[in-house]
């Protein structure tokens, strides 16, 4: 059975993961197309569940719905009835009445995703809950790596920032483990989640040695407030001691990656060279955003259930012309 | 405020082991018409005889934290309805949450909560605010609310931040001897430093890491604790701290005593039984202040319940209406209930002997209270007739919507207990028979 809901990469596995790598592949094909549009969701039905502001997702997951044409529903949460006062549940509910086969949801509390799944019937797939996890751009950045490098067995990537606060990092850190990388978080103390137990990765205050050792180096969006609740004295030095600055870039491997979830800030974790540098992959992670999602969407939505297994024929081993491609 | 109703027959409690704070023994007890127990003994007679047979007949419970909601919040709990669970819970006595809208800091809010209190299934003994409002800037009318008849005051739901007000507060306490016929005050404290508890929805640490829901950190209890053992030492006043959850504020509060401070403690059943690992499942049941904390926590709380340091377990019992409890974890109201699990709880996760868990729940919490005269007394001829009989080993499973509180936010659906009152005496009358409240 392919999994009913995308709520945490945990859920997920290395099995599931490489699975939907291997449909992004199928689906990157036919983003490719003069037509990019394949009939395979025709007839199911997605809402979005946007409670927080989200550009680079919630496109990608729009795109990614329209060429797989299925048909969606748009939840603008200034201009609905969560401005009445309707609670999240009732939301939901109504939502579900209408006839929904997924619900795409980001909320800036930990754990919505979750209380909407036991709520309604319906697929529900995590676009971003707080702090907690963002499974699909973890799911993209494995496929961007997986581009570059192949296996992500034995790779080494260096995750830098704000981990405390970042959804970005919990699924990264799940998912390049899960696929046998090793992950080094990078960040000054304050930025560190309370406590790493149970962590699969280690720990650096220390940039500098670390970066010569890194396949990928994977820099997190400092928000700007987080002066103000001092856990940084500045931004400045927030930047010295964490940013990838031109001196930075000078001395990075020749064939290691730069990566950033968006939306960056030019100047603070990233210099204004390193974000367009050769080795960015930034717009390539984007662009893989969108057959990611398609790919998850088609695994939730498309299959029924018994042939989904990862070790069942693939679409693609049709040709993807065939098929229901 | 005493429930005092008229009966107009004897009842006897037949074939108990009747246990008090002078030990246990098998004993029939006889209530009188006059609210008082007429006699202990073997081979009575009564009016109306209750089995109590394979029971424990005890000094009724005393619950030191009870949110009652009303005034304000009648749609979640009323005092009727709270009173009828406590009862069937075993209690005799609750000791009403301040937190109330308005809140109980005036001479009117408080006396209308004594009348309100004057039908229902329990004595409701009121607290009152230590600051108006609970705003904490502002004393309030301490001397007034002790002349009603208030004994604790706090400020729960919050502590208060302010060093030199609760220095002056805890001065003031020690003054009121005029006003309450020589019986001393206790001032409350709900341990939770602002700074450092704003915006956090579950205790600090592994789990708030992996869920990334921001955390309270342990300190945020221990320093007010710290703050208030010294205050304590320096003006000699009476403090007692609310639902202790860290390990570092039961070893603070051993330290104290041992100095022989008087300072006294209050455990509650979610803080001995259950961890913040519960929040993972993202239900909004288990989030509550102070937080459900860790595995050590848990182990240090129990340890305090154990050698003394803690006096008494209480509820907390914080009813709140499903749709409010349904919201994400972060808006939720913190809270759950806990009237009607209490015992079956204490009895069932503490390696304590029954007479030790009666003692917790009982003489121990009502001298607290400063209500030692009606509540948690010995089992003799002469005293109120405040008793509550229960059964230590029937086995339950705990149903949240079964109870008779207006809410069922009960965090412990499902799980196997042992434990169950089976009838409650309330100043003479059984307001409880059977587990079935009588009205």
């Amino acid at each position: 059975m392919s999994p009913k809901h995308l709520l945490s990469i945990d859920d997920l596995g290395r099995d599931w993961i490489e699975e939907i790598l291997r449909l992004t592949d199928s689906f990157a094909e036919v983003s490719a197309r003069p037509i990019p549009k394949v009939p395979a969701l025709r007839g199911k039905n997605i809402a979005w569940l946007f409670y927080e502001d989200s550009t680079r997702t919630r496109l990608s997951f729009e795109t990614a719905a329209k060429r797989l044409s299925a048909d969606t529903m748009n939840f603008s949460v200034s201009s609905s009835s969560v401005n009445k006062g309707e609670s999240l549940r009732d939301t939901c509910l109504t939502i579900s009445a209408m006839g929904v086969d997924a619900i795409v949801v980001r909320h800036k509390s930990a754990g919505v995703p979750w209380q909407i799944a036991k709520w309604i019937d319906a697929s529900i797939i995590n676009a971003g809950d707080g702090w907690h996890q963002h499974p699909t751009q973890a799911l993209l950045d494995c496929y961007t790596l997986t581009q570059k490098f192949g296996s992500l067995d034995g790779r080494h990537i260096a995750i830098v920032g704000d981990i405390k606060h970042s959804r970005v990092a919990r699924s990264d850190i799940a998912a390049f483990t899960a696929l046998g990388a090793e992950v080094t978080i990078v960040a000054p103390q304050t930025l560190m989640p309370p406590s790493l137990e149970g962590w699969n990765c280690k720990v650096s205050h220390d940039l500098d040695a670390v970066l010569p050792t890194v396949d990928a180096v994977y820099l997190l969006r400092m928000q700007l407030e987080r002066q103000q609740e001092a856990l940084v004295p500045s931004l400045r030095e927030y930047t010295a001691g964490y940013g990838l600055t031109d001196e930075r870039l000078e001395h990075l491997g020749a064939n290691t990656l730069i990566m950033h979830p968006g939306p960056m800030n030019r100047g603070v974790e990233i210099s204004q060279k390193a974000a367009d540098d050769p080795r960015s992959a930034v717009t390539q992670q984007v662009a893989n955003g969108v057959s990611v999602r398609m790919a998850v969407l088609f695994l939730l939505l498309g299959n029924n259930g018994s042939d989904s297994h990862p070790n069942a024929p693939r679409p693609n081993d049709q040709g993807p012309n065939e098929g229901i491609l | 405020m005493s429930s005092v109703s008229s009966v107009s027959e004897t009842t006897l409690l037949r074939g108990g082991t009747v246990v008090d704070a002078s030990g246990s023994r098998r004993a029939d007890v006889l209530v009188g018409t006059d609210g008082n127990i007429e006699a202990v003994g073997d081979g009575l007679s009564g009016d109306r005889v209750i089995d109590a047979g394979d029971c424990i007949v005890s000094p009724g419970f005393v619950d030191l934290h009870t949110h009652l909601r009303e005034p304000g919040k009648e749609e979640a709990e009323t005092i009727e309805t709270g009173s009828r669970g406590g009862a069937l819970g075993g209690f005799t006595a609750l000791v009403a949450m301040p937190n109330t809208t308005p809140p109980m800091d005036s001479v009117g809010v408080v006396r209308d909560v004594i009348e309100l209190g004057k039908t229902a299934l329990t004595d409701i003994i009121p607290s009152a605010a230590i600051t108006i409002g609970r705003a904490g800037a502002e004393l309030a009318p301490m001397a007034e609310l002790a002349e009603l008849g208030v004994r604790i005051f706090t400020d729960d739901g919050t502590g208060v931040q302010d060093d030199l007000l609760m220095k002056r507060a805890l001065e003031y306490s020690v003054g009121l001897a005029p006003f309450t016929g020589g019986a001393s005050v206790a001032l409350a404290q709900h341990c939770e430093v602002d700074s450092l508890s704003a915006g956090t929805f579950m205790h600090e640490g592994e789990w708030s890491s992996r869920l990334g829901i921001p955390g309270q950190p342990s300190e945020a209890e221990d320093l007010m604790v710290m703050r208030d053992i010294a205050l304590s030492r320096s003006t000699g006043a009476r403090v007692h701290f609310q639902h202790l959850s860290t390990a570092g504020a039961v070893a603070l509060v051993r330290a104290a005593k041992a100095e022989g401070l008087p300072v006294t403690a209050e455990a509650t059943t979610h803080h001995f039984t259950l961890t913040d690992a519960a929040c993972a499942s993202f239900d909004t049941v288990f989030k509550v202040h102070p937080p459900l904390r860790s595995d050590s926590d848990v182990a240090a709380v129990k340890a305090g319940l154990l050698d003394g340091t803690i006096d008494a377990i209480a509820t907390d019992h914080a009813p709140h209406c499903a749709h409010d409890k349904e919201q994400p974890f972060d808006a939720a109201p913190p809270g759950m209930i806990g009237l009607e699990t209490a015992l079956a709880l204490a009895l069932t996760e503490l390696e304590l002997p029954v007479e030790k868990v009666v003692g917790l729940m009982s003489w121990q919490p009502a001298k607290i209270a400063g209500i030692d005269d009606i509540h948690g007394g010995p089992i003799e001829a002469g005293r109120p007739a405040n008793i509550t009989v229960f059964d230590p080993n029937e086995a339950w499973t705990i149903v949240g919507s079964s109870f008779a509180s207006k809410s069922s936010n009960c965090p412990y659906e499902g799980h196997e207990v042992r434990g169950k009152v089976r009838h409650t005496i309330v100043a003479g009358e059984a307001v409880v028979i059977d587990q079935e409240a009588m009205r």
